[in-house]
């Protein structure tokens, strides 16, 4: 620590560890400043070390290290100043109340920040339209007789309600304002949190970053699994994590195989059964059904000093649609040759106009700051570590 | 006096930390029915075993996640070291020597380690960290003693002792008005809070700890310097089964002013503060008393080595205050202290702030600067910065303190733990005043940790002791109910 530059209010004030503050940053820097000073949680994931190459932490530090913070809950129950101890210390719940904050901080266009207020209904609002739109433009309203026949794959079913040209153009208008955004978020955050652009996208660091993403190594609480929903430690949100997660690579897989299928080769949708946009579909959708389920079932359960409840709607909103999603996309593939195909296109597609449109604006983002957190960890996690004396 | 049925078990253990869980879970999967009795509430079980983070642990080989080697030998060399010689050297050897295998049943009942803590390297190799801490540690004893059966009873004490001669009869508890804890949970329930029930068990294990918490106690040894203590571990360490024990007849170990007392942060709480209250500045500066003078060496060992003497230290000081000094130089080449310090920009300033007198402290600070020879500064060595014709010196570290800004800790009396005890023998049977041994009464953990640490400090040997005699006053439990 430079010594004649500022400290942070919550450590110059001299009120010390033991009084909770009203404001969300200056308490995420009284909780860091406990666990500074206390360390006995370093093997269970990656923020202690993190937070231990400071000695004071800078609002950028605590967006940074909040969502490096997995909300695993080890921390919490192996805590000996969590409440009732006057210090009421709450690690995880105040990391998870400062991701809240991130999330609305660097979204673009910030404007758009207050989705992030009253997310369930934001997205729910999102929804109805997207499915209206859907219905719209597979022409439930205009030609019924078309929407409402039951039409056979030879007759390449779901192009008769909807031309692929206009499916194709209003989804890659969404795809590029999704990037955008992120783009636009990830240039505000990471300058901000230290890193030029280049930090970024260094090999070994990102390298590490998508390794521990794809491992969801820190959802382990240190080795017997995360403390969630409650005190015992089990994988069982690890493996569900990681259904969501790959079930949507996979889906989206299918997705970007049916679009070469289409522009490279010429062959159109729908394709049978065991082809590879089917079948990755097929897995990937029992993957998104399953994880949901199971990451909602044990959302059910959790225990309330876990995480910011202020938060659940977002959560659930984003788990209910992602199941949505899966569910009428299995649906569509099981009933495509019946006359409900126009119906359950028209849910499906919407859905996923749906999910797409509130990407920017919902549980989703986590992905994107979580990463680029993992990215800087494991960048400053090569320069040395500054060595200190104690008992 | 009352006329409800005596509750029976086979075991009857008094407190709810590591060595009474050791014993409790030991006891249990040898078959015994076990009643545990915890003064705290869940939350705050486990005495000062919440505070621990780690066992110091003996290894001739491999021994994860330890590195090197900590042979026996090393090991008692330690600890006859700081013990100066205050130690059964058979009873501290049965501890050793056991502390390997305590790693993997550790393991087997829940507990995970981890490599050791960011500033702690220098214990890398003796000492084995809990992932998670001693708090992490005490709630995987307590699942595990959920899944065997161990019945607890939270907010209970044992308020008297049966003994008859050296046979323990039975125990009175009394479980706290006013708790919404039930024992045992579900079907038959003994709890009667605010009401005395007696427990009558074949065998007893007092592994209750000191009596730190306990001020009438600690004014007796130390008089009224006591009341400037801040108890830095369990409020709920009041020695009230020490103290049963003592007037029962046991031979006493060490004395009631032995104990392991730091130098802590004037401004923590009066109970319970923990690790963060600790104040790693001392070495790099100097140390004043009330009177805004130095009084010891502060750079007489490394930090490690001379932290535990710092708290009698102050204690020996009018008001029992001590302030540490430092100035920008040394800012942030130490574990960063919860509290953040004074912080002033003249020598003058900082003692207005510290509440000092401005002129001492003033003098102080010149008299040293003035006696500091240069030198290679290096914090990682016993370097040759030392003063010249001072007193105290300071014979290590010694840099003027001259860069602003000037930043103060207020440092009072930690006390860690009390080593007043009662005697054991290698069963962990305890010992009479009058030379016979309790046939079916066994003492384990900081209760008769005396025995072994009769003084000084070892990071990390009180875990050693109450996992060993623990296991060991369970088995020989066991041993003696089953005949």
């Amino acid at each position: 620590m430079s010594a004649d530059k500022p400290a942070p209010d919550a450590v110059t004030r001299g009120n010390g560890p033991g009084v909770p503050l009203a404001n969300l940053i200056e308490e995420a820097q009284r909780v860091l400043a406990i666990c500074n000073a206390c360390r006995y949680c370093e093997g269970f994931c990656a923020v202690f070390p993190a937070l231990e190459r400071r000695l004071e932490f800078v609002e950028a530090d605590v967006h940074y290290l909040a969502n490096l913070c997995h909300n695993c809950g080890s921390c919490l129950y192996a805590c000996q100043y969590a409440p009732p101890h006057e210090f009421a210390l709450n690690f995880p719940k105040v990391l998870a109340q400062v991701r809240g904050e991130t999330y609305r901080r660097y979204a673009w266009p910030q404007s758009f920040a207050r989705a992030f207020d009253r997310n369930a209904l934001v997205v729910s609002i999102a929804t109805a339209l997207s499915i209206a739109a859907a219905f719209f433009f597979t022409g439930a309203f205009t030609q019924p007789d078309r929407f409402f026949g039951a039409w056979s794959d030879a007759q390449g079913s779901f192009y008769a309600v909807m031309p692929h040209g206009l499916m194709a153009a209003i989804f890659t208008l969404v795809a590029a304002f999704v990037v955008v955004s992120f783009l636009a978020s990830f240039l505000r955050f990471w300058p901000e949190w230290g890193g030029d652009l280049a930090d970024f996208v260094r090999v070994p660091s990102f390298s590490s970053a998508t390794w521990d993403t794809l491992g969801l190594r820190y959802l382990d609480g240190g080795g017997d699994g995360c403390t969630y929903p409650r005190e015992r430690a089990s994988m069982s949100r690890r493996n569900f994590h990681h259904l969501t997660f790959y079930g949507f690579l996979l889906c989206f897989a299918a997705t970007a195989v049916g679009t070469i299928y289409h522009y490279v080769f010429g062959w159109k949708a729908p394709y049978p059964l065991y082809s590879l946009p089917v079948l990755l579909g097929l897995i990937g959708g029992g993957g998104l059904v399953v994880g949901p389920i199971g990451l909602l079932i044990l959302r059910a359960d959790r225990d309330p000093d876990l995480g910011d409840q202020s938060q659940d709607p977002m959560d659930a909103a984003f788990l209910v649609l992602l199941l949505a999603t899966s569910v009428t996309g299995l649906l569509l593939l099981d009933f495509r040759e019946t006359a409900a195909m126009g119906t359950l296109l028209a849910l499906h597609l919407g859905f996923v106009l749906a999910l797409f449109v509130t990407l920017p604006y919902g549980k989703f983002v986590h992905a994107l700051y979580r990463f680029a957190a993992l990215v800087r960890f494991h960048i400053e996690r090569r320069r040395p570590l500054p060595q200190l004396g104690s008992e | 006096m009352c006329s409800m049925e005596a509750i029976v078990y086979d075991v009857l253990v008094a407190g709810g930390g590591n060595a009474g869980l050791c014993a409790a879970l030991t006891a249990r999967e040898l078959g015994l029915s076990v009643l545990l009795v915890e003064a705290a509430p869940v939350a705050f079980r486990g005495g000062n075993s919440r505070h621990t983070r780690n066992m110091r642990t003996m290894h001739e080989g491999r021994l994860d996640p330890l590195h090197g080697e900590y042979p026996e030998e090393e090991y008692w060399q330690d600890l006859l070291k700081v013990t100066g010689g205050e130690t059964d050297e058979k009873l501290a050897r049965m501890a050793i020597r056991r502390t390997p295998e305590h790693v993997q049943w550790m393991h087997r009942h829940g507990v995970r380690f981890q490599a050791p803590l960011g500033g702690t390297l220098q214990l890398g190799r003796t000492n084995a960290f809990f992932l998670g801490g001693g708090k992490a540690l005490m709630n995987a004893y307590y699942r595990a003693a959920d899944a065997l059966g161990v019945d607890i009873a939270y907010d209970t004490e044992v308020v008297r002792l049966s003994l008859d001669g050296t046979r323990f009869r039975s125990a009175t508890i009394l479980q706290k008005p006013g708790t919404d804890h039930v024992f045992p949970p579900g079907g038959k329930t003994w709890s009667v809070p605010g009401l005395e029930r007696e427990v009558r068990a074949k065998t007893f294990v007092a592994a209750a700890g000191g009596f730190e918490s306990n001020f009438e106690w600690l004014r007796e040894a130390w008089g009224e310097a006591a009341d400037n203590f801040i108890v830095r571990g369990t409020p709920y360490n009041m020695g009230r089964v020490l103290k049963l024990l003592l007037d029962a007849g046991a031979a006493p170990v060490s004395d009631a002013a032995a104990g392991h007392c730091v130098a802590i942060d004037a401004r923590s709480p009066k109970f319970d503060g923990g690790i963060v209250t600790r104040v790693d500045a001392v070495t790099l500066g100097i140390v004043v008393n009330r009177e805004g003078r130095r009084f010891y060496d502060e750079g007489e060992d490394f930090w490690p080595k001379r932290y535990a003497i710092w708290g009698r230290l102050i204690a020996g000081q009018p008001g029992q205050i001590g302030y540490s000094i430092i100035d920008a130089k040394s800012m942030g080449k130490f574990m960063p202290p919860v509290y953040p310090p004074m912080k002033a920009y003249s020598i003058g300033e900082l003692a207005a702030r510290l509440e000092l007198d401005r002129g001492a402290l003033e003098k102080t600070v010149a008299d040293f600067n003035a006696a500091v020879r240069p030198g290679r500064f290096d914090h990682t060595t016993l370097d040759d910065c030392a003063t010249a014709g001072l007193t105290p010196p300071k014979t290590h570290w010694a840099l003027a303190i001259d860069t602003p800004p000037f930043y103060g800790y207020p440092l009072r009396p930690g006390i860690t733990f009390t080593y007043l005890g009662v005697a054991i023998d290698e069963r962990a049977r305890m010992r009479m005043k009058d030379g016979s041994v309790c046939e079916n009464l066994f003492a384990a953990g900081e209760i008769m940790a005396g025995n072994v640490l009769g003084k000084g400090y070892l990071a990390g040997i009180g875990m050693a002791i109450g996992t060993t005699f623990g296991r060991i006053a369970g088995a020989e439990a066991a041993k003696h109910v089953r005949g």
